[in-house]
């Protein structure tokens, strides 16, 4: 149906025009071709305003209510400052644009926790403070006190027990997890670990720490011994 | 929402409240999720302050993020705001109206707050040496509070706030609770630096005052009612106009009496007619007769005649509900609204089309759907302006073409072609006009005061040197000088600017109305079904 409509029908309208109205040979206005103007000229004029004292007030209370909300800590203005030149006065000046949030504090049980916008005093913001260190600091300070006085141990004794060399390395894995500055220090630790960890392995010969480890070591035995008698070697 | 509607909240947010919360709002109002910077937290703050925005547990439940919602109604109520004012004025005299006002600014506000500045505003206009009563002001927030037209913000998903009326009972007893507080009723604010001081004291109220100075004997916090917040009731504000609109349009098509009899029925089913119902209750004739106002002097069987008439009125505004206690009458309050809105309309077209166009239009709303002839006859206008006319209104979408086959083929020569208005939509229709024209008015004021603003902050920046130089006592030779600085064409382009600005202000509060009167219909059709 749609195929025959398209290829025969195509000075046919949809509907018919005499139903509408439109007989033939009638003037009809000309078609439009492009869209209508952006201001068309009003045929009819509208009507005037209403006037009156109820009318003048309310417009006197418009135009007061614009006033004031401009002037109330509501009135968020952009914060973006345009600077020609930095002064050397704006880092004792800041204090104009922060005033709104100070003027103005809601009702913190009202709204939720995530909305709360903490002023930094620009004077403060200096300091180091990193805030992930506030979630934790009880912990870590008991961690880094222990690790520091097993890291003396070790330095002093300079052979040390096999044992105390695996609870070493489940507290690295353990403090892979956390800090990252503690991994560094640890870092340093395990490189002077490996050459005395060395010589008393005996159960375990493959370790992923190790491994630069062992192969410095193992070569001038290597070179003396057979590769096949490497293992008894060592052993 | 449409884009209209998002248009004109870009525009009113940004009016009130700055650029950053108009972005802010709109980004909210176009999609549904949010994303937490530090302006955009503040703005946030200001927009839930001010009851246009909620938050609740976001799609993921509650252990996800929250979700923020921005409501459209809300913002565009911001529009109504001085009709509010007005209201609360010619109700409740000037000190209702600036309580209105406060609130209205600030979104939500405590008793204590309101009162407090409210009473320094009206000090301050007073003249030196007299000030105001606080009781003044707390008698007429309570009778604000107990005819509703402000009620408890109730924002905490957590407050076991139960329900409007449970609110509205704790609210009487807790303001007549303050009323007992020796604080308030004896205190006369006279000294200047008391005032200012608790000025400065007045917003941090909940924390710790940030002031080293001692604070007076009357701090914030000794007033008790942390935590209570008010805000503006603007659907019974609403349920005001609409009967303001009722009993004027009674007066205009009959007489002053009958509006006066709407007028004391509407107020007696005030109170026990639920919001949004189609009919009041029903009154009978003897309690109205007994509630009219004297001054009117009605003898009984006069009020039985006016209310037959009312009941008889095409418009049909009150309708017979029972015989009993002398007849039982009702307003119908969704057809009124229907009728107000079909007026609208009518008027609509009428002033945009001509009045052969608007008798066409009135002849469609009533007849249903006519056929071109048809359409022709009855309104008595030739074939060929009818013609015109009927494809003007079928262009501007306010007229329909209605088909009605008389074989399944759907051929055109055998089918019925009907013209048709249907109220509803085009009542929606208009009202995206009005959207549409608020949105131009505040941006063709906009841009006025864009071009002349370097005008505008000259004569501003003179007005501040005449008013220094009168304080400081000047010659008035110095005085003519600093103004003469002004140019004459300068002064009558200032005077026109003021003239455009003025007009256009008043127009959106007169587009305003309409708007308030096709919501109204629109939403009562919805609440119907």
């Amino acid at each position: 149906m749609a195929g025959r409509g398209r290829g025969r029908g195509r000075g046919q309208l949809s509907f018919c025009m005499e139903a509408v109205g439109i007989a033939k040979g009638d003037n009809l206005p000309p078609s439009t071709i492009q869209p209508t103007a952006l201001f068309p000229p009003l045929e009819h004029k509208p009507v005037p305003l209403q006037t009156g004292e109820e009318a003048e007030y309310m417009l006197a209370l418009k135009q007061e209510i614009r006033g004031t909300m401009k002037t109330l800590p509501f009135y968020i203005r952009p914060v973006a400052p345009k600077k020609d030149v930095e002064r050397y006065s704006d880092k004792y000046q800041n204090g104009e644009p922060s005033d709104n949030t100070i003027e103005w504090s809601p009702d913190w049980r009202r709204l939720p926790k995530e909305l709360r916008v903490r002023t930094k005093r620009p004077l403060i913001e200096k300091t180091p403070a990193v805030p992930k260190q506030s979630k934790q600091p009880r912990v870590d300070k008991e961690e880094i006190i222990r690790k520091l006085e097993t890291l003396e141990k070790k330095e002093e004794e300079v052979s040390s027990d096999e044992e105390e060399g695996e609870k070493k390395k489940t507290e690295e894995e353990e403090a892979e997890g956390e800090e990252e500055y503690d991994e560094e220090e640890f870092e340093e630790v395990r490189f002077a670990l490996p050459f005395s960890q060395e010589e008393n392995l005996c159960g375990t010969l493959q370790s992923e720490e190790n491994l630069c480890g062992t192969s410095v070591l193992q070569l001038p035995v290597c070179v003396c011994a057979t590769g096949n008698r490497l293992h008894h070697v060592i052993l | 929402m449409t884009a209209q509607e998002v248009r004109l909240c870009a525009l009113l947010l940004q009016e009130h409240f700055g650029e950053v919360v108009e972005k802010v709002g709109t980004h909210l109002l176009r999609s549904g999720a949010l994303n937490l910077r530090a302006l955009v937290k503040k703005s946030l703050c200001v927009l839930v302050q001010h009851g246009m925005c909620t938050f609740g547990p976001g799609r993921r439940g509650p252990a996800g993020p929250l979700e923020y919602r921005v409501s459209c109604e809300r913002i565009l109520y911001m529009l109504r705001y001085p009709r509010y004012i007005y209201t609360a004025k010619s109700l409740y005299g000037d000190t209702g109206e600036l309580v209105m006002e406060e609130i209205l600014q600030r979104g939500q506000m405590t008793m204590s707050n309101t009162v407090r500045t409210v009473a320094d505003r009206l000090t301050q206009n007073m003249e030196d040496g007299q000030s105001t009563d606080y009781n003044d002001v707390v008698t007429a927030f309570s009778r604000l509070v107990e005819t509703h037209f402000l009620q408890r913000f109730s924002e905490v998903p957590e407050s076991p706030v139960g329900g409007k009326g449970g609110v509205q009972m704790k609210m009487v007893t807790w303001v007549q609770e303050l009323q007992r507080k020796p604080n308030w009723s004896t205190q006369r604010w006279e000294s200047r630096a008391v005032h200012t001081h608790l000025c400065e004291c007045i917003y941090p109220q909940h924390q710790p005052l940030r002031c080293n100075s001692t604070p007076p004997a009357l701090s914030p916090q000794a007033c008790g009612d942390e935590g209570i917040y008010w805000q503006v009731n603007v659907e019974r504000f609403h349920l005001h106009f609409r009967h303001q609109a009722i009993i004027s349009a009674v007066a205009s098509k009959l007489d002053q009496t009958s509006s006066e009899i709407v007028r004391t029925m509407l107020r007696m089913s005030e109170v026990t007619t639920p919001a949004n119902a189609a009919y009041t209750q029903a009154v009978s004739a003897n309690e109205i007769f007994r509630a009219v106002p004297p001054s009117y002097n009605i003898s009984r069987p006069i009020l039985d005649q006016y209310l037959t008439l009312l009941v008889d009125d095409p418009m049909e505004f009150v309708g017979k509900a029972g015989d009993s206690g002398g007849g039982m009458y009702v307003v119908n309050l969704h057809r009124a609204l229907a009728n107000l809105a079909r007026a609208t309309l009518e008027s609509v077209v009428q002033e945009r089309f001509g009045s052969r166009s608007a008798r066409i239009f009135r002849l469609l709303l009533r007849k249903r759907h006519l056929e071109q002839k048809q359409v022709e006859d009855f309104a008595m206008i030739p074939a060929k302006e009818a013609k015109d006319m009927l494809y003007t209104l079928l262009s501007e979408n306010l007229v329909q073409l209605q088909e009605i086959p008389k074989t399944p083929d759907h051929a055109p020569s055998r089918t019925f072609y009907l013209y048709t208005v249907n109220q509803l939509p085009t009542a929606r229709l208009l009202l995206q006009n009005c959207y549409k024209a608020v949105g131009n008015l505040i941006d063709r004021r906009l841009f006025e005061t864009k071009e002349n603003k370097r005008h505008l902050e000259k004569s501003q920046r003179i007005e501040a040197i005449l008013g220094s130089l009168q304080a400081s006592g000047a010659e008035p030779a110095q005085l003519a000088e600093v103004e003469e600085m002004i140019t004459a064409p300068e002064r009558q382009q200032l005077e026109a600017l003021r003239h455009h600005i003025n007009k256009l202000d008043s127009s959106e509060n007169q587009v305003d109305e309409t708007i308030f009167l096709l919501e109204s219909y629109i939403k009562s059709t919805s609440c119907s079904r």
